[in-house]
């Protein structure tokens, strides 16, 4: 077992964990927070996705102890249903998710991208979305999403 | 009864499922942990694709830490008896290998253990014995005399094989001016959802009986094979689905030899237990379409009218035939004919065993593969004959005047205007102005094709047509079967609040948002006032055995049952209103979230007292009225009957439509196709939610559109499977979609109150042909099988340059 210090959501939390547990089982198994999807397992498909110090990094691999003193934002620290942030609503308003399974990842990953860069271009939007799988066919609304989110406060 | 003025339905309502699932609120079957003391299963699974089983040596690995039990097949089929189907051959097909394995993947030992790791770390050291055998995966190679048979009882690798006759092909193919003949292979493929599969089963004693937890879509005519296979009454299999799950495109139906498998091992364990697919697992061993080797021949007129078709369907199961196959080729089979008068078809099916993962469910579920013969014979057609590829079809529709048609072979189609839903493809296409394009591209030396599909979509099964599959005299010896039976309850509690139970087990089509639309409309409330569930639970909802999440039942035939259940509960809200206000019933009109008398605002009584009488003052009521408010209505319609003796069946309650049409550019280089348009063109009836269904539209052709270009699960020669990964199962992302016009053309079913068509296979049945259609047409070749990777249209170009 070791204990690693991090951020988690806005909050410090000291976790403990068998070496070399991949971070989405101890994000997932051990401190509840459901909401971020395993999908492959292998960073191809993005269900996984968690910001680590503002950069959308896959979960699924990366082993926790690599994630000493970082700070990490999962689906769940973005935003809750009486709070959801500028992101959730428009992907809600644009009706961008299906079977939401690669939603939050979609969610997180977009939400690093405009926490840099509020205006990003098309070609660093296909960048972003290329990690991510969507197997209801999602895309051209989370398109239309980001397109909305354009030049929008975020942290209004 | 007085409905809002504006109806719900057909309003874009916003979805209730999005504030969990945009916030990671939504529970899946991974997220739950239902009981305590949950242990973990994970699989050995065959490195091989066809090989005796000498020895299993498990000594080792149950002295691994955290380790409780490790189960072989020899142990499951000592408590469990073989999933059965609707074929007759001699196959035996336990969830788990015995004496032999049959492809890569299959599941040799069940380790159960503290944590996933530790079940994956004892595995590793269960020492299999294998004495490998020769594989095939071809079906064409697999029916030759000297390949290996996969099931020694049933003396080849044929498990299936009927010939049918509809009319008088062979006259109408002697009397034609072209026959036209067709042969190809369609690529194994799968939808994959992106959650896994998902299980947690437990079995307790005194009385003997499981409860499984999972992500399993039905159709749940399976839970009695899962029941006779555990050995159990009905009633002591206890399935309950998860409230969310992450897609599942027909492939959840598969889950099921799992649930056996795990509630087995509870069973002979003693423990709870969880098993989650991963990605490997379910490329390789979960379920997919079948790979087909069909052959088609048409009988043409010169002026381009279709005489006759002959369908020779050669379909590729897999290591076994697994309920409810052979499904898959006889769910097109009633409807034969397409979107075509044609009254002359023969068909003869013949199912294959090979050494590859067993098939399924999958998005269009047979569609995509009948689809890719006729349509491609279509535009083959047309260009030999010099015809344009829009009136060839246009000529052989059935005419609007035919509708509700019966087909040939027995599917009843209920409405449609194929002519004018054509010309508004046209239209919304451009098709004049994209075929100038494509004159001035040749001109120019570029490679420039236009390729367009027609087909009906099925929607609402009958479960009696894979009995199809059965002679009339075996049918009648097995006893009747027809329906596709829908449940739906309406519930109002003592504080007036509504509740409705589903069982239609959706994976992200919004049913809890069109169900409360629906509702709201006959209560006279707002949809926000009506919790809706869809976690079905044999145990204590309604189901029947066509219920889940397939055949696009929710639009076509859920929804009635629903709308009957409503109106029941409407009718006694009324009556007890009436009796509050001491008028007549016929005086009373539900709206605005009460009941009042009708067009005086100033009687208005809200709906929590209506309620609240049948529950708090139930001896107030009308005699004739028992206390309480809840309903359940079971609906069938009538027309889904048995097999006639003639092997007609009424396949499905409603025959939507979708036309496509694609342009594309080739890039003579590097093979590449840039697809210049695609525009569709759907008649779904009714649109109930125009979110949703343009969700489910767009959806569609996402699919349609990996299934053309990139998907395939392959195997080498040798029976070795190669797409392990979403690296080799290419999936289409936001860069390889291209822009997608669609648009309605409406003729409203008359087979249910609200005029709505089944839908949601869409265009995954026939972007698949109609760009193969485009690639061909501007390549000007007539063979070519999916996908249309670079190589294969690279080498296409190549071919073409040698001519």
């Amino acid at each position: 077992m070791k204990t690693i210090e991090i951020v988690l959501n806005g909050m410090n939390r000291s976790v403990s964990s068998e070496e070399g547990t991949p971070l989405i089982y101890v994000l997932r198994n051990d401190l509840g927070l459901t909401g971020t999807k395993l999908g492959c397992g292998l960073e191809q498909c993005g269900a996984c996705m968690v910001l680590v110090n503002g950069e959308p990094t896959f979960s699924c691999v990366r082993t926790v102890e690599e994630f000493e003193g970082c700070v990490i934002e999962t689906i769940e620290g973005l935003g809750n249903p009486e709070q959801p942030s500028l992101i959730q609503k428009v992907f809600a308003e644009e009706n961008a998710a299906q079977c939401g399974y690669c939603t939050a990842g979609v969610i997180v990953s977009i939400s690093g991208l405009f926490a840099k860069n509020p205006r990003p271009t098309d070609k660093q939007v296909k960048e972003v979305l290329c990690r991510h799988l969507c197997r209801c066919g999602s895309h051209p609304r989370i398109l239309a999403a980001i397109e909305k989110l354009r030049g929008q406060k975020l942290d209004e | 009864m007085t409905r809002n003025k504006e109806p719900w339905i057909g309003q874009a309502v916003p979805r209730v499922e999005d504030a969990a699932l945009l916030s990671g609120n939504a529970r899946y079957i991974d997220d739950l942990s239902p009981v305590p003391g949950i242990k973990h299963v994970c699989f050995l699974r065959s490195p091989y694709p066809h090989a005796k089983l000498i020895d299993i040596d498990i000594s080792a690995a149950l002295k691994m830490p955290g380790v409780y039990s490790i189960l072989t097949g020899d142990d499951i089929s000592a408590i469990t008896d073989p999933l059965v189907s609707a074929i007759r051959a001699p196959v035996t097909y336990y969830p788990i290998a015995v004496e032999k394995v049959r492809y890569v993947g299959e599941p040799v030992a069940l380790v159960i253990a503290d944590d996933r790791y530790l079940a994956e770390d004892a595995a590793e050291v269960i020492n299999v014995t294998y004495n490998e055998l020769s594989a095939v995966v071809d079906p064409l190679e697999a029916i030759k005399a000297m390949a290996p048979p996969l099931h020694e009882k049933v003396g080849s690798n044929v498990l299936h094989d009927r010939q049918f006759v509809y009319g008088d092909p062979d006259n109408a193919f002697a009397e034609a001016d072209h026959v036209i003949k067709l042969n190809w292979r369609y690529p194994k493929q799968s939808a994959t959802p992106m959650e896994t599969f998902g299980v947690i089963a437990q079995f307790e004693r005194q009385p003997d009986r499981y409860t499984v937890w999972s992500n399993f879509q039905g159709p749940y005519i399976l839970q009695p094979i899962m029941a006779r296979a555990l050995r159990v009454s009905g009633n002591f299999l206890r399935l309950i689905s998860a409230p969310f799950s992450g897609g599942s495109f027909g492939l959840k139906q598969s889950i099921y030899p799992y649930i056996v498998l795990l509630a087995a091992a509870s069973r002979i364990s003693g423990l709870p237990l969880k098993w989650t697919e991963d990605r490997l697992e379910h490329l390789m061993a979960s379920s997919s379409a079948a790979d087909r080797a069909d052959e088609l021949e048409a009988a043409f007129a010169s002026d381009g009218t279709l005489l006759g078709l002959r369908f020779k369907n050669c379909v590729n199961v897999g290591a076994y035939v697994r309920a409810p196959e052979p499904a898959s080729v006889y769910r097109m089979h009633a409807a034969s004919n397409g979107c075509y008068a044609v009254k002359n078809i023969s068909i003869q099916n013949t199912l294959v065993s090979t050494n590859k993962m067993p098939v399924g469910l999958n998005r269009g579920y047979g569609g995509p593969q009948f689809y890719y013969g006729l349509e491609r014979m279509m535009d083959l057609t047309a260009r030999k004959l010099n015809i344009d590829t829009a009136e060839i079809r246009r000529k052989n529709f059935i005419p609007k005047d035919q509708f509700p048609f019966h087909a040939p072979a027995g599917a009843i189609y209920d409405s449609g205007n194929y002519s004018e839903a054509l010309d508004l493809l046209l239209k919304l296409s451009n098709y004049e102005n994209i075929k100038q394009r494509r004159k001035q591209a040749r001109a120019a030396g570029k490679l420039f094709g236009i390729g367009m599909g027609a087909g009906v979509e099925p929607s609402g099964s009958n479960m009696a047509y894979v009995t199809l599959a059965q002679t009339a005299e075996e049918r009648k010896r097995a006893g009747g079967r027809s329906g596709g039976t829908a449940v739906a309850s309406v519930t109002i509690d003592p504080s007036g609040a509504v509740s409705v139970n589903l069982d239609s087990t959706p994976a992200g089509q919004g049913h809890q948002t069109v169900a409360a639309q629906i509702v709201a409309d006959i209560l006279g409330l707002s949809p926000s006032k009506i919790n809706v569930n869809t976690a079905l639970d044999t145990g204590t909802g309604g189901w029947s055995l066509a219920s889940g999440n397939y055949s696009n039942r929710f639009s076509s035939i859920v929804i009635t049952s629903l709308t009957r259940s409503a109106e029941k509960i409407a009718m006694k809200l009324i009556k007890i209103a009436a009796n509050i206000l001491e008028v007549a019933t016929e005086d009373i009109e539900l709206v605005g979230g009460g009941a009042r008398v009708v067009g005086i605002p100033d009687t208005a009584i809200p709906i929590e007292r209506v309620a609240a009488a049948a529950h708090w003052d139930p001896v107030s009521l009308p005699t004739d009225l028992e206390p309480g408010l809840s309903d359940i209505a079971y609906y069938n319609p009538d027309v889904l009957a048995s097999p006639d003796k003639e092997d007609r069946v009424a396949s499905a309650l409603t025959f939507g439509y979708i036309f496509d049409l694609a342009a594309v550019e080739i890039d003579p280089a590097t093979g590449r196709v840039t697809v210049d348009r695609y525009a569709s063109v759907h008649d779904v009836g009714r649109v109930l939610n125009p979110i949703i269904v343009e969700g489910q539209i767009r959806g569609g052709f996402a699919h349609g559109f990996g299934a053309a270009m990139f998907e395939e699960l392959s195997y080498d020669d040798n029976g070795n499977f190669l797409s392990g990964s979403f690296a080799d199962y290419l999936c289409p992302n936001a860069s390889d979609l291209p822009h997608l016009e669609f648009a309605h053309y409406r003729t409203d079913t008359p087979t249910n109150p609200l005029g709505s068509k089944g839908m949601g296979d869409g265009s995954s049945m026939l972007t698949p042909v109609v760009m193969a259609n485009a690639v061909a047409d501007a390549l000007g070749c007539e063979q070519i099988d999916l996908p249309l990777t670079l190589n294969k249209v690279w080498k296409l170009i190549q071919e073409r340059k040698i001519k």
